[in-house]
């Protein structure tokens, strides 16, 4: 039965870990960490005071993250990740992405679009500043709503915005207006006629057109963009203005090359280590040995396994290969503790089927207590890891905790089914081969 | 039998000197915190070609870095700032390409802000301490039966303190002569040691616990050693293969964990070694509360005869 149960285990396991389509081991692939395969991750801390009253703390952030996800998505990176991070913080997470900078405006940027209009003295004649260029009114153009009240006239009033190209070829940002827009936006065109309107984003004017003609509907801003720019100022747009201000307080941009030769040489490393702990396991030890070595190696199948089928959850970072290598460790131990009971009980006189079942409870409580305080300080690192080198410290402890429990149950499980087994079909008897001398 | 517990004292003696070596070591030196506690910038820049160190520490500290700190040579260098805004970092990459003629690519950028890193410090000192307190809890817990079950948690403590100081120590000497720093990862690094060592001490108590409960002899110092003995083939095995892979790794692995594997191959020897020299020993001194004859013996010389 438990037999059965394992030999079930072990290949599902190995199905799950066998390459498809080219990707890194099995049908989902394993996801590697930013460490590993070059990316960015930003902490972003939300300055909640700015926030409008109205709306509680959640909300605000929600919508925040929400925005962000929608520019993310626009951007084009490949399998981001988005988390709240305690009350007010936000992790973003950008496997892969080459500009960061452009990311970071992107992200960041509150993306808040409105007009200035002309600064005019008493007889109605234009301020200039002492470079002779006009000078602009520090207030939000406002005019009156569909419903009587003043209101400002903000990028909240888009119906949509996107890129097009002017009649010379050079990019240029067309908008719609919603009803109360195009209502606002009439008012104050009508009242600017033959006069430049300074078209803000973000506290900086990106262009002062004069304005031929009362607008309505559409509109086009034209600001000597590149292509890139265009794009994103788009982006911003749509997904709308962020509600509060966001600071970068932890960023870490690792070169995709860099990740390469890093997993290469480590993976490499592992695998010399791994032959070398094989080979003492099965000098030493003899048949056990080499059961330790099927159950060690089950064991690998399996947290690869696991790395694959919840490859959206668990990603591969740098530190998760040593926690990986320490759980390895572990599982090692636990089968060395069980092989040097069952060899004092063969040493005793034991038969060989009691000596197995003996040495099995003896090792017990050892193995308990050893993987119980392991786990105690991961739950410890894995809050730790919440603030700071997120994925370093976290990826180290969820990957040590998961190898924990899968080496547990190799030894306990594993390494005891196939020696009851070797035992009780008397293939092996020779007490030699368990590294007694009979 | 080979007598350990015997020779408890050199054993006492050894790690005493080493101690205090790694505390005069923290104390004068210090660590040298990285970014992650600091907070500021830290970034790794490949050029191509090559750039001489001292016209690229003239170029930075021209542009008005001049609290930089740089180290490596030729064409990788580690550049450590305040903290850098995008713009100022864009700034910056342009005018090191364009003064120094050189291509320049960001191999690793790291960032952190001074709060963060006020809490990140805070953090894992906490962390350091939480997951003792748990430890030592579930140790005596676990040795619940035995008389004073508090003391077989204090003595792995004693172990583990003991482990983390060495190593600390060996950390502020290699940030002394050779600038490294310690970041998060070490934490990290430290905290593993600190489960490695109370694994290790757990499974030798487990054997003392065990030899207690059988009556193998009324003296626990002989317990004791019986129990290292016994327990000697299964620590060492399990730490040379464990070691085989660290090692494996601490010489080929990549450069990125380098150090991080460093600090689990100090506490993996040093964990070893305490858990077998230090721990169980040290519960022999406490049961037979030796101080009491250093103690009679120092009044007994002091006394004129």
């Amino acid at each position: 039965m438990l037999l059965t149960f394992i030999v079930v285990v072990l290949g599902l396991s190995l199905v799950s870990i066998v390459p498809v389509n080219s990707k890194l081991l099995g049908p989902g692939g394993l996801t590697l960490g930013l460490d590993l395969r070059g990316g960015s991750q930003l902490l972003y801390e939300a300055d909640l005071t700015k926030k409008d009253p109205s709306v509680s703390d959640e909300q605000a952030m929600a919508s925040a993250i929400e925005k962000i996800q929608r520019r993310i998505n626009e951007f084009g990176a490949a399998e981001p990740t988005i988390q709240k991070q305690g009350s007010d913080r936000i992790l973003v997470q950008l496997p892969g992405v080459k500009d960061i900078n452009r990311a970071i405006s992107l992200i960041g940027d509150t993306g808040l679009l409105y007009f200035r209009e002309l600064e005019e003295d008493s007889n109605g004649n234009p301020v200039l500043d002492s470079e002779g260029n006009y000078s602009f009114k520090d207030e939000v153009a406002t005019a009156e709503g569909t419903d009587g009240n003043e209101r400002e006239l903000t990028g909240q009033y888009l119906k949509s915005a996107g890129q097009d190209f002017d009649q010379y070829g050079a990019p240029v940002v067309v908008f719609e207006w919603n009803t109360e827009g195009a209502h606002l936006f009439e008012q104050i065109t009508r009242r600017n006629i033959q006069k430049p309107l300074a078209i803000a984003l973000d506290n900086v004017i990106i262009s002062a057109p004069i304005v031929n003609t009362v607008i309505t509907g559409r509109g086009q801003i034209e600001g000597h963009f590149t292509i890139d720019e265009a794009t994103d100022l788009v982006n911003k747009l749509n997904s709308g203005a962020l509600d509060l201000p966001l600071e970068i307080i932890d960023q870490r941009d690792v070169d995709a090359t860099l990740g390469a030769d890093s997993i290469r040489k480590s993976l490499l490393a592992a695998v010399v280590g791994l032959l070398m702990l094989l080979v003492l396991m099965i000098v030493y030890y003899k048949v056990p040995g080499l059961v330790a070595c099927v159950s060690l190696g089950t064991y690998g199948a399996m947290l690869l396994a696991l790395f694959n089928v919840f490859s959206s959850q668990l990603t591969l970072t740098l530190p998760g290969i040593a926690a990986f290598i320490l759980s390895l460790g572990m599982a090692v131990d636990a089968n060395v503790l069980i092989f040097e009971r069952v060899k004092e009980e063969l040493r005793a006189g034991r038969a060989l089927a009691a000596a197995v079942e003996i040495g099995f409870d003896r090792a017990w409580s050892a193995i308990r207590d050893s993987n119980v305080t392991t786990f105690i300080a991961c739950i410890i690192l894995f809050w730790l890891g919440g603030t700071f080198g997120a994925f370093m410290v976290r990826g180290f402890a969820l990957t040590l905790s998961i190898g924990v429990a899968v080496s547990m149950f190799t030894a306990i499980v594993m390494t005891r089914t196939f020696l009851r087994v070797l035992v009780s079909t008397k293939m092996v008897t020779s007490l030699r081969a368990y590294g007694v001398k009979s | 039998m080979i007598d350990f517990v015997g020779k408890r004292h050199w054993f006492f003696l050894g790690s005493a000197v080493a101690v205090l070596v790694a505390v005069v070591a923290l104390v004068t030196f210090g660590l040298r915190p990285g970014i992650d506690f600091t907070g500021g910038t830290s970034m790794t820049l490949h050029f191509q070609p090559q750039v001489d160190q001292s016209a690229f520490r003239q170029t930075v500290s021209d542009f008005g870095h001049t609290e930089a700190m740089i180290q490596g040579s030729d064409d990788d260098y580690l550049l450590r700032l305040r903290q850098l805004t995008p713009q100022e970092r864009e700034d910056l990459m342009a005018t090191l390409e364009s003064d120094l003629g050189s291509s320049v690519t960001v191999l690793d950028y790291s960032t952190v802000s001074p709060s963060v890193a006020t809490e990140t410090a805070q953090k894992a000192g906490l962390a350091i301490l939480l997951a003792s307190a748990a430890m030592l809890l579930y140790i005596a817990w676990a040795f619940r039966r035995m008389p004073s079950p508090f003391k077989w948690g204090a003595c792995a403590i004693v172990a583990l303190i003991h482990n983390v100081v060495i190593v600390a120590g060996f950390f502020a000497l290699l940030g002394k002569f050779r600038g490294v720093e310690v970041d998060a990862l070490f934490i990290t690094g430290l905290l593993t040691i600190v489960g490695y060592t109370i694994n290790n001490t757990v499974v030798v108590f487990d054997r003392i616990r065990e030899n207690r409960a059988k009556g193998i002899s009324p003296d626990l110092g002989i317990t004791v050693n019986c129990s290292l003995v016994e327990t000697l083939v299964r620590t060492i095995n399990t730490s040379l293969t464990t070691l085989c892979v660290i090692l494996a790794l601490l010489l080929f692995g990549g450069a990125t964990i380098h150090y991080f594997i460093l600090v689990l191959f100090l506490g993996l020897l040093v964990g070893t070694y305490s858990s077998m020299f230090i721990a169980g020993p040290l519960l022999v001194t406490w049961e037979k509360r030796e101080w009491r004859q250093v103690l009679a013996r120092l009044r007994s010389t002091r006394q004129p005869a």
